[in-house]
């Protein structure tokens, strides 16, 4: 059992949801997305790799109901099909940086000294560069792939996590809970593994949540860029460049469906990040 | 004073960090020069070498990294690989470019986000406090690269009242004498009215694209700063003496509120210098982000290299502006 | 003679989420010019709501849901917007609890005084000036050229409170409110804090309404005491006849729960219970009779409870005096 540093904090969640519909549409969202990236193939009415040049460029009608790109590939299949991928490259770049920066930030935080100095340097150092430009010199670093993508992404947000878990454990180090287990016989990584870290977790999930919509943000941007994801691959930021060459000419559908789809899922996010924040955190519940 | 001086002297370590980083990263990850030669067929072993020699990496990292410090020292920031041209020479072209967008950009969305905040500060609940945290919940949640897109189908396709976006200016207007390098003031200053309004209106859409972005940020931390601050102490203070409401919302609050939106200023900025990179590409804005890309495509390191040190440089640049500012409002700060 | 400021069954309210807080409800109280009234309640009883409208500077959650303040014979919740902030600094003006958060943290202390001199006079800068030091040492501030320059977070608590009285009196208030003014500094701090305060007002003949909760310190410096509460006044008196005798039952717990006023150590008590909660939408006319040793059936009769006089300049809100 870890020892609880705020008992009630479950209590009345559910009554705080119902009071405030936004944050009832953000989690109905992001259920809904989360349904679609698993179900995605299943939904779809045509293979959304299938070319036909007879109807490229249509806009949408009732048989494509996003219209078809250059390709005469089916907009509404592509867009429902990325899903997946987007959010698993947002996921997974999230889930990266806050399992190995919570726990590099314990790990400093906790110990202290020569370590501590170091990697705190290195974090203000990472800091001093914009986020998506060291995300792109990343990419092009580490050789063009959706998983250096992922890399690229958890690492340019490690600091903050590193940042955070660490200066939430600091003051815990020495609080009556630690000691007692300290006083029992209970070693270092213990203390640290079964104490301090499950009561460090909720500022850490917040602030996940919070990163969420601008992980995906900032992948969509890579793949944007021609980074990470190849065509024909379907993907809402590669989606978006292939339209941009039509944007001109009049054919908005190709640029705004995805477009309007990574909108709509980082809105999401974001939406549900601050109705965690506003849930979880109990220093700002009123 | 100390303090100004003392962030100054921190900054440097932070460069030097920065330094030593950019030149582990295109030297040590895979994606070394010798990536591009080697999938080059036509080039044989000897001429690798002999480039290897040239670029000096042959040598051990160690003096690598002295060598590249030593070319750094004198602003020469090696050569492109794809033009042939020193990469120091193409940013000083391009950089005008690329400051003139982002700065009307960070400019245009300060004046606009601040006011709003501020209205909705004063008036929690009302229209224009609803507006802005809609704006500041989908501003933040729209991809630049989409927005700026759209912007162009409505403004440009559509309506027809904005140009093609292709670059600064009209290719059939010559460019003004260069002073700045900024077009719209340059032409201004030469007296070229008809130049300075179709490189105004080439700046427009980028501009608002990435207005639109930072905005959101702004405004929101200018409507909770100024709502802390006008709900503490010494305001009760201040109205309790009768001081005009003018004075208590200008000088009193909303200069305690400047604190913190100085700092997401500072983050906004940072945030502007990525989303450069993709504004640039989607208005085929010639700076330096544009140059960037395809250095990346191109697997030319030196620009890429010299690309994220110059960003990161400017970063830090306006991270230490941000301090000083603080350090000028707030008393506090100095100790 | 008539009062400087009269408040007549003054009633607010606060719109919360959590329901309606019924803060002050018919309070009534007068303070007549010249005199230091002690304004004594636990925390929470309504004192600071009072202070605040009177001073107009209420929250914006408050509502006024009847009554009136008349601040020589004029109705200060019917004047308009400018009258108001004109009056506010010249009739009456207030100094708060925790004096270093009253102040400005990143204007120098003099600036901020010199604000409110130029707020409501038409003098020259230099004047200005000149006036802001001459404030600075009837405070008794050390040095204060030197200390206009500085900002609150380089002086000490006591000294932020002396710049606070400074602002107050920067155009000599007919009425100065003193909401806890010494809540929170030290006791050689509070005694001259107090001593500064009536000095100047004596001086310049200016009524002090002192808002306290702590009964000695206003019976060792007031003319006259008014106890509040929850939201009532529910006896007012001059100071030696509430001492010599409490007529409420309120007012002799409170007497009995003050070691150096209380006869004998065995005759300390705190008084039982607490204060309702004021969202109750059933709050009984005497709010005090739920913890009440004396409640009578009538107590709980409904109809308002009327302060009434019961001796020279004493009045209380009870149904079943002693
Ligand atoms: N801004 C507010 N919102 C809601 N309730 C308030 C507010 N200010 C005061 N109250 C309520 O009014 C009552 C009186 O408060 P106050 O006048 O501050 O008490 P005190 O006598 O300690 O100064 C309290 O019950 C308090 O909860
Ligand atoms: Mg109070």
């Amino acid at each position: 059992m870890s020892a609880p540093d705020h008992p009630a904090r479950h209590k009345g969640i559910f009554r705080a949801l119902r009071r405030n519909p936004l944050d009832l549409l953000a989690f109905g969202l992001f259920a809904l997305i989360c349904l679609i990236a698993v179900l995605g193939p299943l939904l779809v009415p045509h293979d959304p790799l299938a070319t036909d040049t007879a109807v490229a460029l249509q806009p949408p009608s009732a048989s494509h109901w996003f219209g078809t790109d250059q390709l005469g590939r089916d907009l509404f299949s592509r867009v429902v099909v990325a899903t997946r991928l987007d959010l698993l490259i947002a996921l997974g770049a999230v889930a990266l940086s806050m399992v190995a920066g919570s726990v590099l930030g314990a790990i400093i935080g906790y110990w202290g000294g020569v370590l501590d100095t170091v990697v705190s340097r290195l974090v203000d150092v990472l800091m001093a560069f914009p986020l998506f430009v060291l995300a792109m010199a990343l990419v092009a670093a580490l050789g063009n792939s959706v998983a250096n993508v992922v890399y690229a992404t958890a690492i340019v947000n490690l600091p903050f996590y590193i940042r955070l878990a660490r200066s939430e454990l600091r003051p815990r180090r020495a609080l009556g809970y630690v000691e007692a287990a300290r006083a029992g016989g209970s070693g270092d990584w213990r203390i640290l593994w079964r104490h301090l870290i499950p009561n460090i977790a909720a500022p850490l999930v917040i602030q996940a949540s919070v990163n969420l919509g601008w992980a995906m943000l900032n992948a969509a941007g890579l793949s944007f860029l021609g980074l990470g994801v190849r065509p024909p691959t379907p993907e809402w930021g590669i989606m978006v460049a292939e339209g941009a060459r039509f944007i001109g000419s009049g054919q908005w559908w190709i640029v705004t469906f995805p477009g309007l789809a990574l909108m709509l899922a980082v809105l999401a996010f974001n939406l549900l990040g601050d109705a965690l924040r506003d849930l979880l955190d109990p220093r700002l519940r009123r | 004073m100390t303090r100004i001086g003392l962030r100054v002297l921190s900054a440097i370590p932070t460069l030097f960090g920065v330094v030593v980083i950019t030149f582990l990263l295109t030297r040590v990850l895979p994606g070394d020069p010798a990536v591009f030669f080697a999938s080059n067929p036509s080039m044989s072993a000897s001429d690798i070498a002999a480039v290897r020699e040239n670029l000096g990496l042959d040598r051990p990292l160690y003096d690598q990294f002295l060598i590249y410090l030593g070319n750094l020292a004198q602003g020469n920031l090696g050569r492109s690989i794809a033009t042939g041209q020193p990469v120091a020479a193409e940013f000083a072209r391009r950089l005008p470019a690329s400051a003139e967008l982002t700065l009307l950009a960070f400019l245009l969305a300060v004046v606009v986000a601040v006011p709003l905040g501020l209205v909705a500060a004063l008036r929690p609940g009302s229209l224009v406090d609803h507006a802005v945290r809609l704006i500041a919940t989908l501003g933040v949640s729209m991809p630049t690269f989409v927005s700026g897109l759209l912007l162009i189908h409505v403004f440009y396709f559509r309506a027809g009242v904005l140009p093609e976006p292709i670059g600064r200016l009209d290719p059939f207007l010559f460019e003004p004498a260069r002073v700045t390098g900024f077009l719209t003031i340059d032409a201004l200053i030469s007296g070229e009215g008809q130049v300075f309004r179709a490189a105004l209106l080439q700046l427009l859409l980028p501009a608002v694209t990435m207005a639109l972005f930072a905005l959101a940020p702004l405004a929101r931390m200018t409507r909770a700063a100024m709502i802390a601050a006008l709900g503490s102490d010494f305001i009760r203070t201040a109205r309790a003496a009768g001081l005009s409401r003018g004075r208590i919302v200008l000088i009193y609050a909303l200069r305690n509120a400047m604190l913190p939106v100085v700092t997401t200023m500072g983050m906004v900025f940072s945030y502007m210098l990525g989303a450069n990179v993709l504004v640039e590409r989607v208005f085929s804005w010639p700076g330096i982000g544009a140059f960037a890309i395809d250095s990346i495509v191109n697997l030319d390191y030196a620009p890429l290299q010299g690309f994220v040190l110059v960003m990161a440089a400017i970063f830090i640049a306006v991270n230490l502006v941000v301090d000083i500012v603080t350090v000028l409002i707030d008393p506090r700060a100095e100790d | 003679m008539t009062p400087l400021l009269s408040i007549r069954a003054l009633s607010v309210e606060f719109d919360t989420r959590h329901g309606t807080v019924h803060a002050l409800d018919r309070l009534s109280l007068d303070i007549a010019p010249g005199e230091i009234i002690g304004i004594i309640g636990e925390s929470g009883s309504g004192k600071s709501v009072t202070a605040h409208a009177v001073m107009g500077i209420l929250d914006r959650a408050a509502r006024i849901t009847g009554g009136e303040v008349l601040f020589q014979g004029e109705n200060l919740l019917e004047m308009g917007r400018r009258a108001r902030d004109g009056w506010r600094g010249r009739g009456a003006s207030i100094i708060f609890q925790n004096p270093r958060a009253a102040l400005n943290p990143i204007r120098a202390v003099g600036d901020q005084i010199a604000d409110v001199v130029a707020r409501h006079s038409s003098l020259s800068r230099r004047a200005i000036r000149a006036r802001v030091l001459e404030l600075l040492r009837h405070v008794r501030i050390p040095d204060p050229e030197r200390r206009a320059r500085a900002y609150p977070f380089q002086l000490s608590g006591g000294l932020c409170q002396r710049i606070g009285i400074a602002m107050a009196l920067a155009c000599a208030p007919r009425l100065l409110i003193a909401d806890e003014p010494t809540t929170g500094l030290d006791v050689t701090t509070q005694a001259a804090i107090m001593a500064l305060i009536r000095e100047r007002a004596r001086e310049a003949g200016t009524a002090v309404a002192l808002i306290t909760h702590d009964v000695a310190l206003a019976a060792g410096n007031c003319d006259r005491l008014a106890i509040m509460h929850a939201g009532h006044v529910v006896e007012v008196a001059p100071t030696a006849a509430i001492l010599a005798r409490p007529r409420h039952p309120y007012t002799a717990g409170l007497l009995r729960s003050v070691p150096s006023l209380a006869g004998s150590l065995d005759q300390l008590q705190a008084i039982p219970g607490s204060m309702p909660d004021l969202r109750r939408p059933d709050l009984p006319p005497c709010r005090f009779a739920e913890r009440c040793p004396r409640r009578l059936p009538r107590c709980d009769a409904p109809g308002p409870l009327a302060l009434t006089a019961c001796g020279p300049g004493h009045l209380v809100a009870c149904r079943n005096l002693p």
